[in-house]
């Protein structure tokens, strides 16, 4: 069962560009990536679009769909209507290199200022023990495939280009959540989160959360948690009070 | 759009709630709406005093319930689902995920007065507090015409309003944190790890719950409202 889609593609580079229209076969079971692949073959061989995996897994073939960010590769053409027209555009916070191609080097840049984790002073390799209730939590963040979704959707920095210097994103600021709830990180994660990872820009809206393809929930688990951690170093006294009283680990 | 008629709706509702300051009262069967509870002003109506009276007589442009109102629109207002959907429906920082905003400058909740925010786990030592004390007032709401027990409709929308409050008290994002979620390690503390357990399974709805016990809230209220002002008698159940 095959019908002539109807498409939309951004079609430029960094100086400019504009959205064109094709019409593509489409047959039962595809993705949008597999009728980006037949414009490729059979009318734009020189149409840019960045992918490897097909399988949800690599994070390269993020796109706007019908103006949400999307994995190319997990949209399902049946979820569209066959006479609907159907518009693929590059992630609009990242600069545009050429058709749906962007250079995510921001992503990049900002996962180098996170510094890595750091055991305790008297703990060699080898000598690490933790059990995996103290582990587990922080697991989910491992399933992050950096499609950068989520950096894309974030209207702090989608919306003001201005923020990019400040602020993180979810995806690292969740990275630095992951970090701060490891048994035996010793690095002091929560100032950083605030002062120089701009988690204070974080409005918690959950639109990473919305757009996440591995579904972590990004909000709910890592970036509010990493707000209240941030509470307790810098606006909550009486937490301040318990822990010079007590000196009590957590 | 529909998020945003809703906490508009609640707030004019209960601003001229508040500002009443009558009909929040049913003498024969103890009813007490949650927005005056506690009741702790010499101008309370005779036995709505729960507590006894901490203040003397309120001026009619103060309402009876400042506190409890401050606690609790504080405790709505801070809370993560509401900011959420206040940004969203509000203030259209953004209005819905990938649609551009109209704000020119974005600053987050780094700077006053957004940064009060922060507050929120304050305000849910408060509601706690305040939960604990509806449940007193739902104990008394069992009585009887004339004395004695009793249960009418009231009682069970008062009991229904209880239990959703409890829910959305209980599923905050500042109670996760402070059962457990502030933990680095669960396994040194295995009783704070069950309660973190148990109000993370309670976190996903919190939204769920935030928007029930808005309507609960109201609906309790204005039940309330009706009865103690005679629109409608209490349909009794037992007593």
């Amino acid at each position: 069962m095959s019908y002539k889609g109807k498409f939309r593609v951004w079609r430029g580079d960094s100086e400019g560009g504009e959205l064109k229209d094709y019409e593509v076969e489409v047959n039962e079971g595809e993705v949008v990536l597999d009728v980006i692949h037949r414009l490729q073959a059979t009318q734009t061989p020189d149409m840019a679009v960045r992918w490897n995996c097909k399988a949800g897994k690599c994070g390269s073939c993020s796109a706007e769909i019908n103006g949400m960010p999307k994995l190319m590769c997990m949209c399902r053409m049946n979820t569209f209507a066959e006479d609907e027209v159907v518009t693929v555009t590059p992630m609009r916070t990242f600069p545009v290199i050429r058709d749906l191609v962007t250079d995510v080097s921001f992503n990049y840049q900002k996962a180098r200022e996170v510094p890595a984790f750091k055991p305790p002073a008297d703990l060699k390799p080898g000598e690490y023990r933790m059990q995996q209730v103290d582990v587990e939590r922080s697991q989910e963040f491992r399933k992050c495939i950096e499609c950068f979704l989520c950096q894309d959707t974030c209207h702090v920095i989608r919306d003001h280009e201005e923020n990019k210097e400040s602020f993180s994103g979810p995806r690292f600021l969740m990275r630095v959540a992951e970090l701060d709830m490891h048994p035996l990180d010793a690095a002091d994660r929560q100032h950083a989160a605030q002062e120089q990872h701009g988690l204070g820009f974080c409005n918690i809206t959950k639109c990473c959360t919305e757009v996440c393809p591995e579904h972590i929930k990004i909000t709910d688990n890592a970036l509010i948690p990493m707000k209240e951690r941030v509470v307790d170093r810098k606006y909550d006294p009486i937490v301040w009070l318990g822990n010079k009283i007590r000196r009590r680990p957590a | 759009m529909r998020i945003g008629v809703i906490l508009g709706f609640f707030i004019v509702y209960a601003t001229i709630r508040i500002f009443m300051n009558k009909w929040y009262w049913v003498d024969a069967y103890h009813y007490l709406t949650p927005l005056y509870s506690p009741c702790v002003t010499s101008s309370c109506v005779e036995g709505s005093s729960h507590l006894g009276t901490w203040f003397g007589n309120f001026p009619r442009f103060l309402p009876f319930s400042l506190i409890t109102f401050v606690v609790l629109a504080g405790f709505r207002g801070t809370c993560y689902y509401y900011r959420k959907a206040g940004y969203r429906s509000l203030f259209f920082a953004p209005a819905a995920c990938a649609v551009p905003e109209p704000h020119k400058n974005y600053t987050g909740e780094r700077k006053f007065p957004l940064i009060a925010l922060n507050l929120h786990r304050y305000f849910f030592y408060g509601a706690l507090v305040f939960g604990v004390l509806n449940i007193y007032d739902g104990v008394q709401a069992f009585h009887g015409d004339g004395g004695g027990f009793g249960i009418g409709l009231g009682t069970v929308i008062i009991w229904i309003n209880l239990v959703m409050l409890w829910l959305y008290t209980l599923s905050c994002h500042a109670c996760r944190h402070i059962v457990g979620g502030r933990l680095k390690n669960f396994s040194k503390h295995p009783m704070r790890y069950r309660y973190w357990t148990f109000v993370s399974k309670l976190n996903p709805k919190h939204g769920t719950f935030a928007m029930t016990s808005l309507f609960t809230v109201i609906l309790t209220d204005f039940y309330i409202m009706a009865v103690s002002a005679g629109w409608f008698s209490d349909l009794r159940i037992i007593n």
